[in-house]
């Protein structure tokens, strides 16, 4: 049995999720890793060099830049006729893409996994994980994406894969990439963060994050994230909403400040490793779940723990 | 231009779910159900198009049990024209409903679809990319504003980084995302007129679609449930905490 995983990629290398995604297929088989697009070269080097994977093919195509769907599943489709399992990070790449693929191929899609039990058996939150399924698919092909907080990453090195050519259909064209608007940020990004301070509705204004939390998160060297409460009110953008309908994240550390503790927003951190509150309301569901409280005005503690830290 | 949405009928997104003591499902008897939520964002999103002048006519089409007429009702008193219910039992997925999609986008030529991202039960976020790639035609999922001009549709995406933006030929499929737009409340009079509205009801078979599923449910779990920890006096405990006892800063 031999998995394909598609690899998500930018400037900086292979993304961390494609190494969880990775880490998910090894417990399936051999594992292929695909890197598609123009400029590839350097991924390609740093994938060959990823444990767990025996092969990296490349295709070297513009058709491919910017992962439209259209063509990366028509391309995944030409490819997927060897493998066992065809797979990705569910990364918005990978939640766009692999459900194209699987009905290209007449597949049941299994999205999000948490666990491999077996080739064909695996296990996903339901319910904005509020319950977990486990899944049988009867299908002879699996098309799986992956939640990557579940599956520890494999390292970056330790890996000795071969590179390979390859060359695939990317049908006609019917969707153009026009532009994206990607938030600049010198910090790590929130599904790669070991620690992650998050701001809710308690913040009052995105001025609030800006001058109280983003000097915590840089003296931790975190990720900001923030309750959908506080992207709904304008706070900060929706791409640093954690939570059911944002990022699933599990940081080593995950703080959560002026956040009540919504399921949706629980959905997406609780299985964080240490979790720490800071909220005015002593009753507030967040301290439910939380490893350490602290009781209090987030006004008077961000900055003494930004003095203290 | 004719335009369907699709509408699922869920477990309503304030009910704090069950598992069965049998562990084969979560509970949904007598749980109040309504329609998911990114399904509304999408209907409202259609009769913003009607408004326009984009569209001409909205198709809102359910499938499942014979109680997806209410979900259905709901659409067309937000300002959807007609309804299809494609009734049955079986417990329907992703590919199942993007064949029978399909089959009714074909059968009444409609030229744009656009549906909520995910379904908040089964978040398999899979159904409009299926129905895409069923069509042959281009999709914009997670989609936080929509344009149409001409023969395209401009559509900018929720990302992991930020926003895209791409230039989708009609016809094609959409998905909306939470910040697309806010749905209307169905008003009164409107409630009343949807209730003169038609709704078709149709089986699997007229649509020329074997619905059974591919996958099967072996078991339905509670999450590990969380301890709370402990509550911290201040801010110089907490940091020796996270320092000496969790070590994580």
């Amino acid at each position: 049995m031999t998995a394909l995983v598609l690899l998500d990629f930018d400037a900086a290398g292979i993304k961390q999720p494609s190494r969880s995604a990775i880490a998910a297929a090894t417990k399936l088989g051999d594992v292929h890793g695909l890197l598609a697009g123009t400029g590839i070269a350097a991924a390609a080097a740093q994938a060959a060099k990823i444990p767990g994977l025996t092969k990296v093919l490349t295709v070297d195509d513009a058709a491919y830049d910017h992962a439209l769907a259209e063509p990366l599943a028509a391309l995944l489709v030409s490819l997927a006729g060897g493998y066992s399992h065809v797979m990705s990070a569910a990364t918005a790449i990978g939640k766009n893409v692999m459900p194209r693929v699987a009905a290209l191929l007449d597949v049941q899609p299994i999205s999000d996994i948490s666990e491999v039990i077996d080739a064909d058996t695996f296990v996903r939150p339901i319910y904005a994980g509020n319950a977990l399924a486990t899944v049988k698919s009867a299908d002879a092909k699996k098309v799986l994406t992956v939640r990557a907080s579940s599956f520890d990453p494999v390292p970056l090195e330790g890996g000795n894969a071969t590179i390979e050519t390859a060359a695939g259909s990317a049908g006609e064209p019917t969707s153009k990439f026009v532009s994206a608007e990607l938030s600049k940020s010198a910090r790590p990004e929130l599904t790669a963060a070991k620690i992650i301070v998050s701001g809710g509705r308690g913040m009052q204004n995105g001025e609030n994050f800006g001058k109280l939390l983003d000097p915590v998160a840089d003296k931790l060297g975190a990720a900001v994230g923030a309750s959908r409460a506080a992207v709904d009110a304008g706070f900060v953008p929706n791409d640093y909403q954690v939570g059911q309908t944002g990022k699933i994240v599990a940081p080593e550390l995950y703080l959560a400040v002026g956040i009540s503790g919504a399921i949706q927003h629980l959905a997406g951190m609780k299985d964080s490793k240490v979790i720490v509150a800071i909220n005015k309301d002593e009753d507030a569901p967040i301290f439910q779940v939380a490893d350490y409280g602290l009781v209090g005005d987030l006004f008077t503690i961000l900055p003494e723990l930004d003095k203290a830290l | 231009m004719k335009l369907l949405v699709a509408v699922k009928r869920v477990v309503d997104y304030n009910v704090k779910v069950r598992v069965k003591s049998d562990h084969s499902a979560v509970e949904t008897a007598g749980v109040k159900m309504s329609m998911n939520p990114f399904d509304e964002i999408a209907v409202e999103e259609a009769v913003r198009l009607k408004e326009k002048g984009v569209a001409s006519e909205i198709v809102a089409v359910s499938m499942g049990v014979t109680q997806c007429q209410e979900t259905l009702r709901t659409a067309l008193a937000m300002g959807a024209d007609r309804g299809i219910l494609v009734e049955t039992d079986v417990a329907l997925e992703p590919l199942a409903v993007a064949k029978m999609l399909k089959a009714l986008v074909e059968k009444e030529g409609i030229e744009l679809v656009i549906m909520g991202k995910q379904a908040i039960d089964d978040d398999m976020n899979a159904t409009g990319q299926m129905l895409a790639a069923l069509l042959g035609w281009p999709q914009g999922t997670f989609a936080s504003k929509v344009e149409i001009a001409e023969r395209t549709a401009t559509v900018t995406r929720e990302v992991d980084g930020g926003l895209e933006t791409v230039a989708l030929t009609l016809p094609a499929v959409v998905t909306a995302d939470l910040r697309l737009n806010e749905p209307r409340y169905a008003s009164l009079p409107n409630i009343m007129k949807a209730r003169k509205k038609t709704i078709d009801t149709m089986t699997p078979a007229d649509l020329g679609v074997d619905p059974a599923p591919r996958l099967t449910t072996l078991s339905v779990a509670e999450p590990p449930v969380r301890k709370a920890g402990i509550k911290v006096a201040d801010v110089a405990t907490l940091i020796d905490k996270l320092r000496n006892e969790a070590k994580v800063i």
